[in-house]
C-alpha cells in the first residue's frame, strides 16, 4: 500500500517536468501505449461487427457476389425468431450447457475439496488431473471418435468392463439417445479440471481461524460445510459457472469433430447451425442476423449474471 | 499452508487417505484417453483396431511412418523388381505392397502452427504489455468501460467473428496467408494479455519506477529497465498462454485456411489411410501435436489459475 500523496504523485506527474527531462508526456506515452491495441481490435473485432450488423439486413450470399443484393430489413431475424426449427439447436445447446454446468461443478468442486484435505502427493496430482484442459479441444476431441468405436474403443470396452453390456452393443456417437451425452462425457473430461482449480482457490481462501472458532462452538463438520465453506467458496463457483457457461455456448472445435451435429441433428449446438448457414448453405445475410442474436443473448445473460455474482461477492 | 499440525482443522489420517484415493483415482481414469492416444501410436493399424483391445503389443513405427510419407499401393512383381528398401519406413511400406511416394503435409502444416503460433504471441504480448502498462498507470479516459470493451471481444461465437473476416480477407487477399492468422490470433490474443499483464504490472511498486525517474530516467527508461525486467515472469506466463491458444485454436484456422496457412489442428483429423482413418497415423500427429503443450502445463502451474480466469482469480 502506498500513500495516497504518492499515488497521486505518480498519477499526475507534472508533464512539464517529463518534457525537461527529455521525453514524452505521460499523457502522450499513455495513447501511445494504448492505442495500438484499441485500433487492432477496432480493425478486427469491432469492424467486422458492425459489417455483420449491416449483412443481418440483407440477403448477401458469399458464393454469389455479383447476385444483387436486397436490403430485406428485418425479415431475417423474423424468420429466424418465428422459425421453429431453430428451436432444435437451442435445445441441443441448453442440454448441453445445462448438464456440462451441472456435471462439472459437482464433480470439480468435490475433487477441489478432496485436494484441499491435502494428503502426500496432492501438488503432483493436480497438476496430472489439470492435463486435460489445457490440450486442443479439436485434436484431442477428434482422438475421442476413436475411444467412443462400437467393439474397438476404449470407452466401449471399458464401460462393458465394468457394467457387462457387450460392448458393441451400444454406438455413443450413432445412437440419437447417446450421442448428446457423449459430447458431455468428453466435455466434462477436459474441463473439469478448470472447475477444480477455481474451486481450490475459493476453498484455500477460507482462513483457517474461521474453522476454529466454528470447532471452538463445536459445529459438526457438516454444519461447518454448509455455513462456512460453501458460502465463502460461493463466488468462485459462480465465477468458474460464468466462464464455463460463456465457453459452452461458444462450443464449437469438439462437437463439430467428435458428432459433427448428428445423428440428424440431435448435437447440433448454436455454432454448428451457424457454420451450417454461413459456410455450407451460404446464406451470409441470414447467418449474420443469427450471430447477432447469439451474440446479444450471451451478453446479455453473461451482464445479469455477474449482477448476481457481484451481489453475492459483497454479502 | 499456515495450517499448523497441531491445528483443529488439520483433516485426521482417514480423511486424508479417503480424498487421496479419490484423486489419484480420478486423475488415473482421466490420464487412460491420453496414455492410449500414445500406445496407439505405437500400434500397427491391424493392432489398433482388434477386439478386445490390445493393451500388449509389438510397438512398431508404421504410426509415425504413416504419418509423415503418402504411399502408393504397387503389384507385388514391381515390388519385387526394386533394390532392396533403404529405410525403415520404406521396409514397413513394402510389407504391405505399398512403396513411399514422397513426404506427407504434416511438416508444413506442423511448422505452419508453429509460425502462426509465435508470431501472434509475439504481437500480443508486445502489444498487451504496453496497454497494460498504460490502463495501469496512467489515468486513461474510461480506461473501466475500454478495458470491458477489450474483455467482451472474447464474448463472441468464433464462427459469427469467422463470418465477416472470411469477407474482408477475401477483399484484401489475406485468405489462407500465414500473415492473416497472426493477425486474427493476435487480436483474439491481445484481449487476455492485457488483462493478465495489468493484474502483474499493478503488482509492481510504482515506487521503483518513482525512484528511477529521480535518478533521471525517463518514463520510457524506466518502464524498459525497471517495469519490464519486474514483469518479465508475467510476461512470460502470458506469453506461454497465448502460444497455447492459437496452437490449439480450430474453429478460424479450419473456415480461414484450406492450404498454404492451414495449422495441424485442421489437418490432424482428415489423415486418411486406404478404407477409413489410420488411427495410428493420427495418434502419431497427435502425440507430437500435444507434448509441448503438455510441457508448457507443468512449467505454467503456478499461474494456471491466474491464466484461465483472466486474472480475476490471483491467490
Amino acid at each position: 500500500m502506498s500513500p495516497p500523496i504518492i499515488d497521486r504523485a505518480a498519477a499526475s506527474t507534472p508533464p512539464a517536468l517529463a518534457r525537461h527531462i527529455r521525453g514524452l508526456s505521460d499523457r502522450a506515452i499513455a495513447w501511445i501505449f494504448i492505442a495500438p491495441t484499441i485500433v487492432l481490435l477496432l480493425a478486427i473485432n469491432i469492424f467486422p461487427l458492425i459489417w455483420t450488423i449491416r449483412l443481418s439486413f440483407t440477403n448477401f450470399r458469399a458464393n454469389r457476389t455479383n447476385a444483387p443484393v436486397r436490403d430485406v430489413g428485418i425479415d431475417n431475424y423474423v424468420s429466424i425468431l418465428t422459425d421453429p426449427e431453430v428451436w432444435q439447436p437451442m435445445q441441443a445447446t441448453a442440454h448441453f450447457v445445462i448438464w456440462t454446468i451441472l456435471i462439472q461443478t459437482v464433480l470439480g468442486f468435490s475433487l477441489a475439496w478432496a485436494i484441499d484435505r491435502k494428503f502426500r502427493g496432492h501438488g503432483f496430482w493436480t497438476t496430472v488431473i489439470l492435463v486435460p484442459m489445457m490440450l486442443s479441444p479439436a485434436v484431442v476431441g477428434n482422438f475421442w471418435r476413436f475411444l467412443f468405436q462400437p467393439q474397438i474403443g476404449l470407452f466401449n470396452y471399458g464401460i462393458s468392463a465394468v457394467t457387462g453390456v457387450p460392448p458393441s452393443s451400444f454406438e455413443m456417437l450413432g445412437s440419437v439417445a447417446l450421442a448428446p451425452w457423449a459430447i458431455v462425457i468428453v466435455d466434462t473430461w477436459m474441463w473439469t479440471p478448470y472447475v477444480i482449480l477455481i474451486c481450490l482457490a475459493g476453498l484455500r481462501s477460507i482462513p483457517d481461524y474461521i474453522y476454529e472458532a466454528a470447532e471452538v462452538d463445536r459445529a459438526s463438520p457438516w454444519r461447518q460445510f454448509w455455513t462456512i465453506t460453501l458460502p465463502m467458496a460461493l463466488p468462485f463457483i459462480m465465477l468458474a459457472v460464468l466462464f464455463r457457461g460463456i465457453e459452452n455456448f461458444k462450443m464449437f472445435d469438439m462437437v463439430n469433430l467428435l458428432t459433427s451435429g448428428g445423428p440428424g441433428s440431435t448435437t447440433e449446438v448454436a455454432s454448428i447451425t451457424l457454420k451450417r448457414e454461413a459456410f455450407e448453405k451460404w446464406r451470409t445475410g441470414y447467418s449474420s442476423a443469427f450471430a447477432i442474436i447469439l451474440f446479444v443473448t450471451v451478453f446479455g445473460l453473461a451482464n445479469i449474471y455477474v449482477k448476481a455474482l457481484n451481489r453475492v461477492k459483497s454479502r | 499452508m499456515s495450517t499448523s499440525a497441531h491445528s483443529v482443522v488439520e483433516p485426521t489420517g482417514r480423511t486424508k487417505a479417503i480424498a487421496g484415493s479419490l484423486v489419484i483415482a480420478y486423475a488415473l481414469i482421466t490420464m487412460l484417453p491420453l496414455v492410449w492416444i500414445f500406445l496407439t501410436a505405437l500400434k500397427t493399424p491391424p493392432d489398433s483396431i482388434s477386439y478386445p483391445p490390445k493393451i500388449v503389443f509389438t510397438p512398431s513405427l508404421e504410426g509415425f511412418c504413416n504419418l509423415f510419407t503418402t504411399r502408393s499401393r504397387q503389384t507385388e512383381d514391381y515390388i519385387k523388381s526394386l533394390p532392396p528398401a533403404s529405410g525403415t519406413c520404406e521396409q514397413i511400406a513394402r510389407a504391405r505392397n505399398m512403396v513411399v511416394a514422397g513426404p506427407s503435409n504434416y511438416v508444413p502444416r506442423f511448422w505452419n502452427s508453429v509460425v502462426i503460433a509465435f508470431g501472434s504471441t509475439f504481437f500480443a504480448v508486445a502489444l498487451g504489455t504496453m496497454a497494460a502498462y498504460g490502463f495501469s498507470r496512467f489515468r486513461v479516459p474510461l480506461a473501466d468501460d475500454l478495458l470491458f470493451f477489450i474483455l467482451s471481444t472474447r464474448m463472441m461465437p468464433p464462427i459469427a467473428v469467422a463470418i465477416p473476416i472470411y469477407l474482408m480477407y477475401r477483399e484484401l487477399g489475406l485468405s489462407d496467408t500465414k500473415f492473416g492468422m497472426i493477425l486474427l490470433y493476435t487480436a483474439v490474443n491481445v484481449s487476455l494479455a492485457v488483462w493478465l499483464l495489468k493484474g502483474f504490472i499493478d503488482e509492481i511498486p510504482r515506487e521503483y519506477e518513482e525512484a528511477a525517474m529521480i535518478d533521471g530516467y525517463t518514463r520510457l527508461q524506466a518502464f524498459r529497465k525497471v517495469v519490464l525486467p519486474q514483469a518479465a515472469t508475467g510476461i512470460a506466463a502470458t506469453a506461454i498462454f497465448c502460444m497455447i491458444f492459437a496452437w490449439n485454436e480450430y474453429a478460424f484456422a479450419v473456415l480461414l485456411t484450406s492450404g498454404e496457412a492451414q495449422t495441424a489442428p485442421p489437418f490432424i483429423p482428415i489423415i486418411i489411410g486406404e478404407g477409413g482413418q489410420d488411427w495410428p497415423a493420427v495418434a502419431a500427429g497427435t502425440a507430437i501435436f500435444l507434448v509441448p503443450i503438455v510441457v508448457f502445463t507443468v512449467l505454467l502451474r503456478k499461474h494456471l489459475l491466474r491464466g484461465i480466469t483472466f486474472g480475476a482469480v490471483r491467490k
